[in-house]
C-alpha cells in the first residue's frame, strides 16, 4: 500500500517535470531570454552567498573554501568579544553615530531645498539653481575627495582655500591638519554628503510639492492663512506620502555608510571615528588577508541590514499601505 | 491683506537667497578647481585665488597633455563604459522582459530573487575571492562581472508591463515571436525608460573605482578613477616628505587633472539631468 502511493508521488513529480520541460522546449525563446540574468546573478551574487562558508572556517588560501577547517562559531566569537573585538565594537559604533548625525543633518535640508526651489517663480534663476546644486552628484567619489581633500590640506607650502578660510575665521589653528584629525572626520564626511547629494535628493521632494493642486493653496490664502500656514497645513501633507517612504529607505539603510567615500577619505589618524563596518572588512579581511574575520565582520553587518529593511517594510506598510515590494 | 503679502515677499526673499547660496556654494568647488589650476605659482601659493584665476598660464594642461598613464587610462575608461553599459544593457533589458511575462513559470520566485539581492549581499570578502577564483580580475571581468542593478531592473520590468497587451496581441496574430516582440514593440516603446537606465548605467561605469582599484593589477588596464587616484595619494605623500620645486604650484596639476574628469560630465550633463529627473520620478512611482 505504502509503495504503491510512493509510486503514485514519483509519477505526479515526473509528470511535473516532463510538463515543465515541454513548456520550456515550446517556449524556448522566452527562456532563452530569461537565461543572461539567470547566469548573472548565479555567478555574481548567489554563489559567492555559499562562499559565506568561511566565516565559519579558518580559511587558509591555499587550502580553498571547501578543504579549510571547520571552526563554528568562533570568528563571530573573537570579533563580538575576544582579539578583534576593540575594532568591531568601534567600527559597528561609528556606523551607526555616522548614519544618525547624517540623517539629523542630512535628511531635512533635501525637503527645505524643495521647499525653497518651489517659491522661485522664475523659470530660468530656478532651473539654474538646481542645475548648480544637482552637479556634485553627478561627479566621482573619487573626485569629490580629491576636492575636499585638496581644499582642506593645510602644508607647509600651501594652505587650501577652504582650510584658510576656516583658519581665518579662527575654526582651526594654523597647524591643524584638517585630514589627519579624528575630531574633525565626521563633520567632514557628513558635509561632503550634504554638499554632493542634497541637491538630488531635493528632486523627489520637489516632484511631490509640484503635485500638489494650487487650489488648496488658495483655498488656505482665502482663509486668511499666512506662509508659515501654508507650508504646514499644504506643503507638508502633500508631500507626506513621499516623506514616509523617503524615510523608511533610510531606515533600511541605515548600515550601507558609503565606503567608498570613507576608505578614500580616511587614514590611520582618523580610524577612531571613521572606522565603519564595511572599512573594517575591507582592511582587516582583504588588505589585512583574515579573510574568514572580514567574511564574519561581513555576514554579521549584512544580517542586520537586512533586518532593518524587512522592518522598515513592514512599518512602511503598517502606516501606509505602500511597501517596497 | 496687506500683512499677508508681507510675509509672503519676506519668505520669498528669504527662501530664494539660500537656495542662491546653496547653488552657489556646490558649484563653487568645481568653479574653483579651473581657477586654481590655471594660476599662477605664487599667486595661488600666496592665497591670493579665491575665485577667479590670477596670473593665467595653461603650462599644467601642458603636462596632462603629455601624462601618457592619463590618456591609457581616459581611454580604458571610455571602453570600460561603453562595453561595461551596453553589457548591464543586454542583461537588464533581456531579464526584465522576461519576468515581465505573465506566463513566465516561477515567475514570482524569479522576481523574488532579483529583489533579494537588493538587500543581501555575500560581503566584500566572498565576493572577492570569488572575483579571483572565477578569473575576472582583469579587463573584460570588470565589464562583465559587474554592473547589473536590480533597481533598474525591477525599474525596466514595471514600464514594460504598462505597455497596453492590445498592440502585443495585434503583433502576435500578424506571428511574432518573442524575440521580434522585445525588438519591434516593447524597445521602442520604452525608450525613454531605456535612456534613463543607460545612463544610470554609464554614470556608475564612469565613475566605478573600488572594484577597479583591488582587481586590476595591469597598469594599462586601470580606468581614470584609478589613476587620478592614485595620483592624488602620491601628491599628498610627496607634500608631507619634501616640498619641490616645480614652476608650477603642485596643487596646479591635481586641481588640472580634476578638471578634466568633471568636464565630460558637464558637457553631458543637460541631456543627463532631463533624463534622470525623469528616472527618479519613474523610480517613485513604483515605490
Amino acid at each position: 500500500m505504502a509503495e504503491h502511493r510512493y509510486e503514485e508521488k514519483n509519477d505526479a513529480e515526473q509528470n511535473r517535470f516532463l510538463k515543465y520541460t515541454v513548456t520550456i522546449l515550446s517556449d524556448y525563446r522566452l527562456y532563452l531570454l530569461l537565461l543572461p540574468i539567470i547566469i548573472w546573478y548565479g555567478l555574481w551574487f548567489y554563489k559567492p552567498l555559499a562562499g559565506l562558508l568561511i566565516a565559519f572556517k579558518n580559511y587558509q588560501p591555499n587550502l580553498g573554501v571547501w578543504e579549510s577547517d571547520f571552526v563554528g562559531f568562533a570568528n563571530f566569537g573573537s570579533l563580538v568579544s575576544g582579539t578583534w573585538a576593540p575594532q568591531f565594537w568601534r567600527a559597528f559604533r561609528n556606523t551607526f553615530v555616522i548614519s544618525l548625525y547624517g540623517f539629523i543633518f542630512g535628511f531635512p535640508i533635501p525637503i527645505l531645498l524643495a521647499i525653497f526651489f518651489s517659491e522661485i517663480t522664475r523659470n530660468g534663476l530656478r532651473g539654474i539653481t538646481q542645475t548648480f546644486s544637482y552637479l556634485p552628484h553627478f561627479l566621482s567619489e573619487v573626485t569629490i575627495t580629491g576636492l575636499v581633500l585638496t581644499l582642506l590640506y593645510n602644508g607647509e607650502v600651501t594652505t587650501g582655500v577652504i582650510a584658510q578660510f576656516l583658519i581665518n575665521l579662527g575654526v582651526i589653528s594654523e597647524t591643524t591638519k584638517i585630514m589627519q584629525n579624528a575630531e574633525y572626520f565626521r563633520p567632514v564626511f557628513i558635509m561632503t554628503g550634504i554638499w554632493k547629494e542634497a541637491g538630488y535628493s531635493s528632486i523627489v521632494y520637489f516632484a511631490a510639492i509640484m503635485a500638489i493642486s494650487p487650489v488648496l493653496y488658495e483655498a488656505l490664502k482665502v482663509d486668511g492663512g499666512n506662509k508659515l500656514q501654508e507650508i504646514r497645513f499644504v506643503t507638508f501633507p502633500g508631500m507626506a506620502p513621499t516623506l514616509i517612504i523617503m524615510i523608511v529607505l533610510r531606515i533600511g539603510n541605515m548600515l550601507s555608510v558609503g565606503y567608498e567615500r570613507v576608505i578614500l577619505l580616511y587614514n590611520a589618524n582618523t580610524y577612531e571615528t571613521a572606522d565603519v563596518l564595511s572599512t573594517f572588512v575591507f582592511r582587516i579581511g582583504l588588505e589585512g588577508g583574515n579573510q574568514s574575520i572580514g567574511a564574519a565582520a561581513g555576514m554579521f553587518e549584512a544580517l542586520i541590514g537586512f533586518a532593518l529593511v524587512v522592518g522598515a517594510n513592514f512599518i512602511s506598510r503598517e502606516i501606509s499601505d505602500s511597501s517596497l515590494w | 491683506m496687506e500683512r499677508q503679502s508681507r510675509s509672503e515677499v519676506v519668505f520669498k526673499v528669504f527662501a530664494v537667497g539660500l537656495v542662491v547660496i546653496f547653488s552657489l556654494m556646490a558649484f563653487y568647488p568645481v568653479f574653483y578647481s579651473f581657477s586654481a589650476s590655471i594660476s599662477g605659482k605664487a599667486a595661488y601659493e600666496t592665497g591670493q585665488v579665491i575665485l577667479l584665476p590670477k596670473d593665467v598660464t595653461f603650462q599644467v594642461y601642458k603636462l596632462i597633455y603629455q601624462d601618457k598613464g592619463l590618456w591609457i587610462s581616459f581611454v580604458n575608461t571610455l571602453f570600460y563604459t561603453l562595453f561595461g553599459t551596453a553589457w548591464s544593457m543586454f542583461v537588464s533589458v533581456t531579464g526584465a522582459y522576461a519576468l515581465s511575462r505573465q506566463r513566465l513559470l516561477f515567475r514570482r520566485q524569479l522576481n523574488f530573487l532579483v529583489v533579494f539581492t537588493m538587500w543581501f549581499s555575500a560581503g566584500m570578502v566572498p565576493l572577492y575571492l570569488n572575483y579571483i577564483n572565477m578569473g575576472v580580475a582583469n579587463r573584460w571581468g570588470i565589464i562583465v562581472a559587474f554592473g547589473v542593478q536590480a533597481f533598474n531592473i525591477i525599474l525596466l520590468r514595471s514600464f514594460f508591463q504598462a505597455i497596453p497587451k492590445e498592440i502585443e496581441e495585434a503583433a502576435l496574430i500578424d506571428g511574432a515571436n518573442e524575440f521580434q516582440l522585445l525588438t519591434d514593440i516593447y524597445i521602442p516603446m520604452s525608450k525613454a525608460a531605456l535612456a534613463t537606465v543607460t545612463l544610470f548605467y554609464a554614470t556608475t561605469r564612469w565613475n566605478g573605482y573600488f572594484w577597479a582599484r583591488i582587481l586590476l593589477t595591469n597598469p594599462m588596464e586601470l580606468p581614470l578613477q584609478v589613476y587620478m587616484r592614485i595620483l592624488i595619494e602620491n601628491y599628498q605623500k610627496m607634500f608631507d616628505d619634501m616640498p619641490i620645486n616645480l614652476p608650477y604650484a603642485e596643487d596646479s596639476y591635481i586641481f588640472a587633472v580634476l578638471v578634466c574628469s568633471i568636464i565630460p560630465v558637464l558637457i553631458i550633463y543637460p541631456y543627463i539631468q532631463r533624463h534622470f529627473a525623469r528616472g527618479v520620478n519613474l523610480g517613485g512611482v513604483k515605490g
